[in-house]
């Protein structure tokens, strides 16, 4: 038995309740789950404005690793680096603990900041250069909905689109690939 | 109350990707005057290096001048940008959107720029590198963890780090849309930047995330940043530099001036780049209360300072101010400092008129930072030029002209910083002007209609 190729489609919406519209009509008439499609808008809406699944991440782990990853920088740093070469200088002590503390405290948020960048990145999965169906007209306004379907269901959803208002529809690639 | 004016986001992208991606005729007049400025301090810069620190008025005991007033000055200038954008993420403040990105700039030009500071200070400025990293790991020569002025260098590359990442991650949407609008080289260059960003639900929750979560992270270090800074003094033997308030002093006039450089800042966009419909009256109106809040509260710490100074009635203490407040020349800068950093600019912020015209936030913002300029020149100099017990060798302090070259370069350097950056990337946050549009709304309250804002 031939197993049917998946294949995207990418509808061009004008407005984000056309495109919510148009979302309830692939539900309702092509069998379309939330597992199927994506939205692409070129300013935040609020979560669920289209029915997607909440986004599920783990962001907040990051600067938590980040910041003990720097704090141990900061502690080697400092304890390290005086211990390698015990110089005593004005009277005060080798280890200085409120003066490591300064540099260990800048040593720890610089770590945090850095692995946030990462772990917003990683959580974004970006870079994803080409990783699928997209215009140029969504930046400037138009709500494009990505569906991912059997290629012999592209027509019906093709229609759904287009009946839901859809100002262009691209075929393209499975999402994501 | 908000005037909100009715966009589309193909006008939005159309006139915030105007100057990026057009150059208009007077972009080259404007690089060529803010170079000329930049050419100044480097010139300066040069005579310095090539002859030696000599060539400054400084002379034992006043070793520090112009150059860490100027250092003092734009750390201060850095912190409003981080601290406005941080707060006004994290309050949801919704005049925030035309100011961030310009507040974040300012702040890592300004960093930059006063990072310069110590390093041409030592005058062989290639030599910082050992003096500040651990260089030597086979005679196991490491910097001293125990002086200020290591502390400095890492808090500042935090900040200047942070700051510069946290540009960067809210700037990929708006990298993306650049990619979009435009062809050739550009196309391939915002392409590479925007890392194939496509605006999904998942990117844009991120995305909000990042900015909530970056912002909550910098605060601290903003903080900690000038705190230290004010370290350099306060835990130095020079005497008038040991009140216990200089850390929040030193933090709270950093946002004294930061902020007014930011209305200054938006003035200029404003004016430059026909930023009418983002930059509007009400902005201006909310940046002025801030100030006055901030305003007071500065002047609030300047007078324990003063206080704290006069109250135990020190014999070196007293005589410091006295220098400060009455000997000439300090006695004059003391006035114009008085008048231009709080008795002109608090009155004038008061008015709502004063308050959402643009020429006249756009003069009081510069008054507050000549005023605060001079504020940091009145701290350090006479402290320093004070004639201690059994001091031999004591001499007046006078600025020279290269050192004038390096105040007026530095400020031709962060002006062509911003100028730059916002020639190549939209200096008003597009995603955040077209999200504005989305949430709002108009609400009809008995028989009026106010712009509302929908929240999640």
């Amino acid at each position: 038995m031939a197993v049917a190729q998946r294949q995207s489609l990418l509808g061009l919406f004008t407005s984000a309740d056309a495109a919510a519209e148009a979302l309830d009509q692939l539900e309702e008439k092509a069998g379309i789950t939330p597992d199927d499609f994506d939205v692409l808008t070129s300013s935040p809406y609020p979560e669920g404005a289209f029915g997607e699944k909440p986004v599920a991440h783990r962001l907040y782990i990051f600067p938590i690793a980040g910041a003990l990853c720097g704090f141990s920088v900061g502690l080697l740093l400092t304890i390290g680096t005086q211990m390698a070469y015990p110089l005593v200088t004005h009277g005060k002590p080798i280890i200085a603990i409120p003066a490591m503390l300064i540099v260990m405290y800048e040593g720890t948020m610089l770590g945090a900041i850095l692995f946030t960048i990462l772990g917003i990145l990683f959580e974004s999965r970006l870079p994803a250069f080409g990783a699928g169906l997209y215009d140029p007209r969504i930046s400037e306004g138009y709500v494009g909905v990505i569906v991912s379907t059997t290629s012999d269901r592209v027509p019906v959803v093709e229609r759904v689109m287009r009946d839901a208002g859809a100002a262009d529809v691209i075929a393209g690639p499975p999402r994501g690939s | 109350m908000q005037e909100r004016p009715v966009l589309s986001d193909r006008q939005i992208n159309r006139d915030l990707l105007d100057f990026v991606l057009h150059t208009p005729i007077w972009f080259w007049g404007v690089l060529l005057l803010l170079g000329l400025v930049f050419g100044a301090g480097f010139i300066a810069v040069v005579y310095l290096i090539s002859t030696g620190v000599g060539v400054w008025g400084e002379n034992w005991p006043v070793m520090w001048a112009f150059e860490i007033t100027n250092f003092v000055f734009w750390v201060g200038i850095s912190h409003a940008g981080v601290m406005i954008s941080a707060i006004l993420r994290l309050t949801q403040a919704e005049w925030r959107r035309p100011v961030t990105r310009a507040a974040e700039v300012l702040t890592v030009f300004a960093l930059a720029t006063a990072a310069l500071h110590p390093a041409v200070h030592v005058g062989r400025f290639w030599r910082v590198i050992y003096w500040v990293f651990p260089y030597d790991f086979f005679r196991g020569i490491w910097p001293n963890v125990r002086s200020p002025l290591i502390w400095d260098p890492s808090a500042i590359f935090t900040y200047l780090t942070g700051s510069s990442l946290f540009i960067y991650s809210v700037l990929i949407p708006d990298l993306a849309v650049a990619r979009d609008r435009s062809t050739g080289w550009r196309r391939t260059f915002y392409g590479i930047l925007a890392l194939g960003w496509r605006g999904n639900p998942r990117q844009w929750r991120l995305q909000t995330l990042a900015g909530i979560l970056l912002s909550g992270l910098i605060l601290p270090v903003f903080v900690s940043v000038h705190s230290i800074v004010s370290f350099d003094f306060a835990m130095a033997l020079v005497p008038g530099w040991h009140s216990t308030v200089f850390a929040p002093y030193f933090v709270i006039g950093a946002v004294w001036s930061g902020v007014a450089a930011v209305a200054t800042l938006m003035a200029i966009l404003r004016f430059m780049f026909k930023l009418h419909n983002y930059i509007r009256p009400d902005h201006f109106d909310a940046l002025g209360r801030l100030l006055l809040v901030v305003g007071n509260a500065w002047f609030y710490f300047f007078l324990l300072d003063f206080i704290f100074g006069l109250y135990a009635r020190e014999d070196t203490e007293v005589q410091i101010w006295q220098a400060r407040v009455f000997e000439w020349p300090f006695s004059a800068l003391f006035v114009i400092f008085l008048l231009t950093a709080y008795i002109l600019p608090v009155p004038l912020l008061m008015m709502r008129s004063v308050r959402r015209s643009v020429t006249m936030m756009f003069l009081t913002s510069i008054l507050i930072n000549i005023g605060m300029w001079l504020e940091r020149y009145i701290l350090i100099v006479p402290a320093m030029q004070y004639k201690q017990t059994l001091q031999f060798s004591w001499s007046v302090y006078q600025p020279q002209l290269p050192e004038w070259g390096l105040v007026i370069g530095s400020f031709g350097l962060v002006a062509l910083g911003v100028f730059l950056f916002a020639k190549v990337f939209p200096i008003i946050p597009i995603y955040e002007q077209k999200e504005s549009q989305v949430f709002a709304a108009e609400i009809k309250v008995g028989k009026v209609t106010v712009p509302g804002v929908i929240r999640e």
